[in-house]
């Protein structure tokens, strides 16, 4: 194979040119994503445009068919073939979940929920699946870890945890955080945050991320031992601060007004989505009461007797159907909200980088402050107002040793200030290089799975209408046999 | 025929008065229809007929001789009221009409008139009831907008009722209605009111006095009928004027009523789906297109519910207001059997006036099962129909469902097409 290099990017054009050599072969082996999650280990790049060249790598759905479990392994199974190391070695699940009671930090009897983890070793070929690694979390250590990582690694978009607390409910569905259905679909959405940190090409080589998913007791000390909490405080206390940046980046803004109009767009959705399924649950049980009049009527009809019975029956089965429908369609709504937490996530970075530029200018400004009063103290001119100036006016100026001491303070505290600004400003770029490298993996992420989200969406739909064909051919046999 | 002048507050005005009660449609911005005519022409009529009918309809088809449709509602302004004036066209090969086409106007009232002859006549014979004459205020305002289209059919399937009846069709008051310009004249003979306060006070006197007994027949049928009008009550719920708001839980306005808001809540999904794509890059397209399949259902979604509205709706009233028919003519039944008790009771115990009684008593007798053997004969006919009717009217409910779910699934496969091309396409320019 001869690869020609042909962008600046050396390493970009590997990638892609390893992808696509091997992307013919694919049909016959799994080598693509191997290779380039070999090179992404390898050379520690982002995986960007790349990987995601041949859509033949990502699971195509071929036929309606499809359940929308075996769409959801189709997202997660993008996820793995894209490729890191450590979904190299390892499968992740969240396997169960399960009440415990305990005693609390404050010593209060409380009831909560474990969910149990189980990491294996990837498969290789021919082999028995071997016995997994288990441990159990509870919800609030799994927040913890994403706090982790929100502090160590600013420029990334971290994945978001499901929700807290049961949102955007239509009626039948308990917004108790006990509840069965509530257990289940969190159960799925901490897996899912597990495997999307697990396939992200920063985030998979964090050592507490590994810890968290082996080391089940001393875990909790390693994270604090990080440190990680002072920087957080301090973090947060600057970002809840109201500052203004002079010269703001354009991405950065427009990223982040895009992000704040998907948020109320995917919002609307929401709400829009639990009311129709409101409607749409009436309507159908509103049918159960046809079939409950049907089967009574049926009681005092000779000859109908037999065709309104049977109605009667496909009227209770088309009842009972939706409650199947709208559950295949809360998954399309999880969908949804993943991204719309994923909008916070993606505002957290644009306010850090703001945070970062503002540090940036206030210590440039702080540096063309300091050797303004250099100047002025070594020209003896007072441009600027300053109460040492006044005094010096009023009292009669200082002597020469007094002004020579405080010029060689002024030096060292602008040598000082123009390091800082040195390493305000790697620090600003680095964290825009990073950033934007993640923001394109992100968008890249978003579109193809949004996309897929639409498309099952669509496969749900179709399934409902193939229902209701038939439970209403049937009902339509029945009365012409009445 | 052309078209209607609505007065714009038309429905303030919409009163339509009996001597008995007064009268009020709880209507709101009702408006007149586009007169849809129904088919003028024998032929066409007769494959309408034969669509709603089935074993009934092939033996009628053959012999039916009278052909009756309503159709062109005009609104009337007269210095004292506002009512509808229906165009009746009839075509008729009969001997006894003296012309084989007719055209008239009647007003719902006229409607009334007629049918009050007809059981009066034929106290035990099933007559097809006519729509009521009020909405229920609670009724979904958007239907009220077809009321006048609504009452036309009820009162186009009256008259075809009437004149598919083998005995009814031939009553002169139908000829009279059919065919005189102005009924006022004929409206004003007979005894009409007077009559019917008799009938009132007689069927009170002989409730009183209580039924010695019913024959099997008869009793088995009472017990149909109230069953049966429970079970339609069920599924629809009988107009009455309303004082209070009744929350009876009609099937199947119900099931009108929650399709309705299902679609009103989809119907919000497509511009914000629209303002989404906008947002987006890549996935503009897809998102355009969910928001055009939401848009496309929707309209399938309204298709859907104007069919069930103008179809099952209103054939599951009208049978609510037969049960309410067939009670009455239980009713009057029993009065006539009452009656007849009465005076043979006489009969037996006294001992004078036994030539005179004994005549008396001989009539009732006659009347009496003239009266049973009438209902007997049209029961079979009445429950035939009736099965027809409702079977009929369930599977084009059913058809409709069928077909509302097919297009929506082309909908959206077409959608699901439409994606998958656009991912495989997309991948040309590979670096």
């Amino acid at each position: 194979m001869i690869i020609e290099t042909k962008s600046a990017d050396p390493n970009q054009t590997i990638f892609s040119a390893l992808s696509c050599a091997c992307a013919e072969n694919r049909q016959q082996s799994t080598l693509p994503a191997q290779l380039t999650a070999a090179a992404a280990a390898v050379l520690w790049q982002p995986i960007t445009m790349a990987d995601s060249v041949s859509s033949e790598e990502v699971a195509v759905i071929s036929n309606t068919d499809i359940t929308s479990t075996e769409s959801e392994n189709n997202i997660i199974n993008t996820m793995v073939e894209r490729g890191t190391a450590l979904l190299r070695k390892l499968e992740i699940n969240v396997a169960e979940a399960e009440k415990r009671t305990g005693k609390n930090t404050v010593n209060m009897q409380e009831t909560y929920t474990v969910y149990l983890i189980e990491i294996r070793p990837a498969e290789t070929e021919g082999g028995t699946p071997a016995a997994p690694d288990t441990l159990w979390r509870r919800y609030s250590e799994f927040e913890l870890l994403r706090t982790y990582l929100l502090v160590t690694y600013p420029y990334i978009i971290i994945p978001p945890l499901p929700e807290k607390r049961a949102e955007f409910v239509w009626h039948k569905l308990s917004a108790d955080n006990l509840d069965p259905d509530f257990v289940e679909r969190r159960r799925v959405g901490l897996e899912n945050f597990l495997l999307r940190v697990a396939s992200h090409p920063v985030l998979s080589n964090d050592k507490i991320f590994f810890l968290f998913l082996t080391e089940e007791k001393g875990w909790r000390d390693a994270v604090l031992e990080t440190g990680f909490q002072d920087k957080a405080d301090s973090r947060l206390k600057s970002l809840s601060a109201m500052f203004r940046v002079k010269n703001p980046d354009k991405r950065f803004t427009a990223l982040k007004q895009y992000s704040d109009e998907l948020n109320t767009v995917i919002s609307q959705l929401l709400r829009i989505r639990a009311r129709v399924a409101d409607r749409l649950y009436g309507v159908y049980k509103v049918h159960g009461n046809y079939g409950r009049v049907f089967s009574e009527w049926s009681a005092i009809e000779k000859e109908m007797g037999d065709g309104l019975q049977s109605a009667g029956h496909h009227m209770d089965t088309y009842a009972a159907s939706i409650d199947d429908i709208l559950e295949e369609e809360e998954h399309f709504a999880d969908q949804l909200k993943e991204y719309l937490f994923y909008t916070d996530a993606v505002r957290s970075v644009c306010r850090k980088h703001e945070l970062i530029q503002y540090e940036l200018e206030m210590a440039a400004q702080d540096l063309v402050q300091k050797k303004q009063q250099k100047e002025e103290l070594a020209t003896g001119t007072v441009r600027i107002f300053s109460l040492k100036g006044m005094t010096s006016k009023l009292f009669g100026q200082e002597s020469p040793e007094q002004k020579e001491s405080r010029l060689a303070a002024l030096e060292q505290s602008i040598q000082e200030g123009e390091e800082t600004v040195k390493e305000k400003n790697t620090e600003c770029q680095e964290f825009v290089r990073a950033a934007w490298d993640d923001i394109e993996r992100f968008k890249e992420q978003k579109d193809k799975d949004l996309r897929e989200a639409l498309i099952s969406y669509a496969i749900m739909q179709i399934s409902m209408c193939k229902k209701g064909i038939q439970v209403w051919s049937n009902a339509k046999e029945c009365f012409s046999k009445m | 025929m052309s078209g209607h002048t609505v007065p714009a507050d038309f429905s303030e005005h919409m009163l339509d008065l009996d001597e008995d009660e007064d009268l009020e449609v709880f209507t709101k911005n009702t408006s007149l229809p586009d007169g849809s005519p129904m088919p003028n022409s024998p032929s066409s009529m007769v494959n309408q007929y034969r669509l709603e009918d089935d074993d009934e309809g092939q033996e009628a088809v053959n012999t039916k001789d009278i052909f009756v449709t309503v159709d062109h509602p005009e609104s009337q302004v007269t210095a004292i009221e506002t009512f509808v004036l229906y165009r009746v066209v009839t075509r008729t090969t009969r001997s006894d009409f003296d012309s084989s086409e007719y055209e008239v106007r009647r007003r719902y009232q006229d409607f009334v008139w007629l049918r009050s002859k007809l059981e009066e006549k034929h106290p035990t014979l099933i007559v097809h009831p006519l729509p009521e004459k009020f909405v229920m205020k609670g009724m979904v305002e958007r239907f009220n907008d077809d009321f006048i289209e609504t009452r036309r059919r009820a009162l186009h399937r009256f008259l075809n009722k009437i004149s598919e009846h083998p005995i009814l069709s031939y009553s002169q008051h139908f000829q009279v209605f059919l065919t005189a310009q102005d009924l006022a004249p004929h409206r004003k003979q007979g005894p009409g009111f007077l009559s019917r306060v008799g009938e009132t006070v007689r069927a009170v006197a002989n409730s009183v006095r209580g039924l010695k007994s019913r024959p099997e027949e008869f009793a088995v049928m009472q017990e149909y009928v109230d069953d049966f009008s429970n079970k339609m009550c069920c599924m629809d719920k009988v107009t009455q004027r309303i004082v209070k708001e009744q929350r009876v839980s009609p099937v199947s306005v119900l099931s009108l009523i929650s399709c309705v808001e299902y679609v009103d809540e989809l119907k919000q999904y497509s511009p914000t789906y629209a303002r989404w794509g906008e947002l987006e890059e890549e996935l503009t397209e897809p998102l355009k297109g969910m928001a055009s399949c939401v848009v496309q259902c929707s309209k399938e979604a309204e298709e859907h519910i104007q069919h069930l509205s103008e179809v099952l709706v209103p054939a599951l009233h009208e049978y609510v207001l037969c049960a309410e028919t067939l009670k009455a003519v239980m009713r009057r039944r029993d009065n006539i059997q009452a009656e007849f008790e009465a005076k043979n009771e006489a009969l037996l115990t006294r001992k004078v006036e036994q030539e005179a009684l004994q005549e008396e008593v001989d009539v009732l007798a006659d009347r009496m099962e003239q009266a049973n053997n009438s209902l007997k004969g049209d029961w079979l006919r009445w429950q035939r129909s009736m099965k027809t009717d409702l079977r009929s009217a369930f599977i084009s409910a059913a058809e409709k469902n069928v077909e509302y779910y097919e297009k929506c699934l082309a909908v959206w496969e077409s959608f699901l097409v439409s994606q998958r091309a656009d991912s495989s396409g997309g991948q040309e320019d590979v670096a």
